[in-house]
């Protein structure tokens, strides 16, 4: 570090004040240090306020466009209000075809919401498990299951299509449901978070208290877990509520579809059928409702446990 | 797998260290076996029968062929060895996908992961204010399905519908030389909050005392963050480019929304749109042999870059 305090350039940009003393002993630099904050300053806040538009104005977009009617859709600005028919829309959207929408709603809170619960409890319990216990053949499973986070769900879709096929299984919720609850990098995140966040001293006291293994985990452990367990959560929901190809390759039903199968297929019809795009945009913009606010309100523990993926 | 050993380091002072414990149970009987199994069978029966048995068994169908006896015979599945994976080998269509594909990554995860150490740093840096908003706003379009992006970038690519026709009635963005990139972008601004907030978390753990002794040096921010800041999250850096490679060769909802916008995108556009269209036809032997040739090249690639970006750390 010894030539950067020969570097002119240094814009000394040092935010806190109790290093800024020691780190301008030249007159010159001191005199441009602060318009050279300010210019950095605004360049930084120019590109985050750039990003913010070009990351949440086709949100609004969408939101602008639920409100409108057929006709106010092709002729209005797309990014400013018409007649605010929200309610209409959403009343015509619940409405059509028998209320087909709310119940693929319902589909994917059941898909993502259960899937995401269970899968998270099965690979706690195993990744708590090679954390935490000594058995021969420990790192073959644990190199299995790593395996597993490298090969995607995606490539399965077909080969999980002929095992149900063999099964007469196909177009079953259980055809999608199952399989989803399988989330190897789950596994991955709980064995390093395990490792690093209940100490062996606290099992062995709960031990010598006559707990039993199981129970130490559903409570003690459980516990230090948590912010890995609402990560964990919180991601297999997302990648379950988005996933597209297995429920595409499986399901012919639509009373089976989750939202995304189902508005994949009603966009697939706008040019037949015109009035169904004012549903596609009303349905797009409530779908990802749920997920928002998911988001919003856990944001306090999936925050912290997000970094622990990438622990070496 | 390195990694295995590499991540046992943060749980830290360990006593009575996990080093000596293997030796000492492998000879004496394992303690809580039924706790063990207890905890490992749930997922491993699931893991067992919706990873491992899927494989095998596309291995398994990939091998077989169709026999008709004369042109109106019945079908039978005979065993016919590597003959598809000859035919995928010589499907021209697939490896156009396949090229799709690469080109896409190789162009698509740069960019986007560039955007996104970029945006983290700045975030890191006291240059911005209002973090936590900026932190949130970047994150919303992950919680936006694929299927939804994609929906709602048709429109707003669409030449008459889109609220920017005067750059989209100039520019097809639906064109057959930009439809890539135009999907691309939904891919790009889908993920690049995602992969922003792994590198920022990754950013936030570095303990502040590592930047004083810099910053008494005289050092800039760019200094820090170009020597400091960005050795340090390598790893964050790794993970996030291993999860886009994947996602990169499993491409499926953005183009396949698309078909709806243009007829741009051809039914085969990626490999799993390949799969699909081929087990539609219906070949499921061919569209078998072609699911374990892109799970297995996944596979080698993203794990020949683990492999590849550790030894060149360690080096």
């Amino acid at each position: 570090m010894s030539a950067v305090t020969s570097t002119p350039a240094a814009e000394a940009t040092a935010a806190s004040g109790a290093a800024a003393p020691a780190s301008t002993p030249s007159s010159p630099r001191r005199g441009r240090a602060p318009r050279e904050r300010v210019m950095s300053r605004t360049a930084a806040m120019i590109v985050m306020l750039v990003s913010t538009v070009y990351f949440l104005l086709p949100v609004w977009w969408l939101f602008t466009s639920a409100t409108k009617s057929r006709e106010d859709f092709g002729s209005s600005n797309g990014l400013v209000f018409a007649d605010f028919d929200l309610v209409t829309n959403l009343g015509n959207l619940f409405t059509y075809n028998d209320g087909i929408y709310l119940r693929w709603m319902l589909n994917s809170v059941l898909y993502a919401g259960a899937g995401a619960l269970v899968g998270t409890l099965i690979s706690a319990m195993c990744g708590y498990a090679l954390a935490k216990y000594v058995f021969p053949g420990r790192e073959v499973v644990f190199n299995v299951v790593l395996g597993g986070v490298l090969v995607p769900a995606t490539a399965l879709a077909l080969p999980l299509f002929l095992i149900f096929s063999q099964v007469g299984a196909t177009n079953t919720f259980w055809s999608v449901f199952l399989p989803s609850l399988v989330n190897p990098f789950g596994v991955y995140l709980a064995r390093i978070y395990a490792t690093a966040s209940v100490p062996d001293e606290l099992l062995e006291a709960a031990r010598l208290d006559g707990a039993s293994e199981v129970r130490t985990f559903f409570t003690v452990a459980r516990k230090l877990m948590t912010p890995a367990l609402v990560t964990i959560f919180l991601f297999q929901f997302v990648a379950i509520w988005n996933n597209f190809f297995l429920p595409l390759i499986m399901l012919r039903d639509e009373s089976l579809f989750p939202v995304t199968l189902g508005l994949y297929t009603w966009n697939s019809q706008v040019n037949q059928i015109p009035e169904i795009r004012t549903y596609v945009i009303v349905g797009a913009f409530v779908s990802i409702i749920p997920l928002i606010i998911a988001f919003l309100s856990l944001q306090r523990f999936w925050q912290s446990g997000l970094g622990n993926g990438s622990l070496k | 797998m390195t990694t295995t050993e590499l991540t046992a380091v943060p749980a830290g002072p360990a006593p009575a260290g996990p080093a000596s414990a293997p030796a000492r149970v492998r000879r004496a009987v394992v303690k809580h076996k039924r706790a063990i199994l207890f905890f490992l069978l749930p997922f491993g029966v699931l893991f067992a029968l919706f990873y491992l048995l899927p494989i095998g068994y596309a291995i398994y169908q990939s091998l077989l062929v169709v026999e008709r006896d004369g042109t109106f015979g019945p079908p039978v599945e005979v065993f016919g060895g590597l003959t598809q994976y000859v035919q995928v080998f010589q499907n021209e269509t697939f490896w156009a996908s396949v090229g799709r594909v690469l080109l896409f990554g190789v162009v698509q995860v740069p960019v986007m992961l560039g955007v996104a150490l970029v945006l983290a740093l700045l975030l890191d840096s006291p240059l911005v204010k209002g973090k936590k908003f900026f932190r949130l706003a970047f994150f919303v379009p992950y919680a936006v399905p694929g299927v939804i992006a994609a929906i709602m970038w048709g429109y707003l690519y669409s030449p008459n519908l889109s609220p920017f026709t005067a750059l989209t009635s100039n520019v097809d963005f639906l064109s057959p030389q930009f439809v890539l990139w135009s999907i691309a972008n939904v891919v790009t601004w889908v993920y690049v909050g995602y992969n922003m907030l792994i590198i920022y978390s990754s950013l936030l753990s570095i303990p502040a005392e590592i930047y004083e002794a810099a910053k008494l040096d005289g050092a800039s921010q760019l200094q820090i963050a170009l020597r400091i800041k960005i050795p340090l999250v390598v790893p964050a850096i790794v993970l996030t480019a291993i999860f886009s490679i994947i996602g990169t060769l499993q491409l499926i909802a953005e183009p396949q929304v698309f078909r709806s916008f243009t007829a741009s995108v051809s039914s085969s556009f990626t490999p799993n749109m390949a799969v699909y269209a081929t087990s539609a036809v219906p070949n499921v032997n061919l569209a078998a042999a072609m699911s374990v040739v892109l799970a297995l090249a996944t596979f080698v690639m993203s794990f020949a870059f683990l492999k590849f970006t550790q030894r060149k750390a360690n080096a």
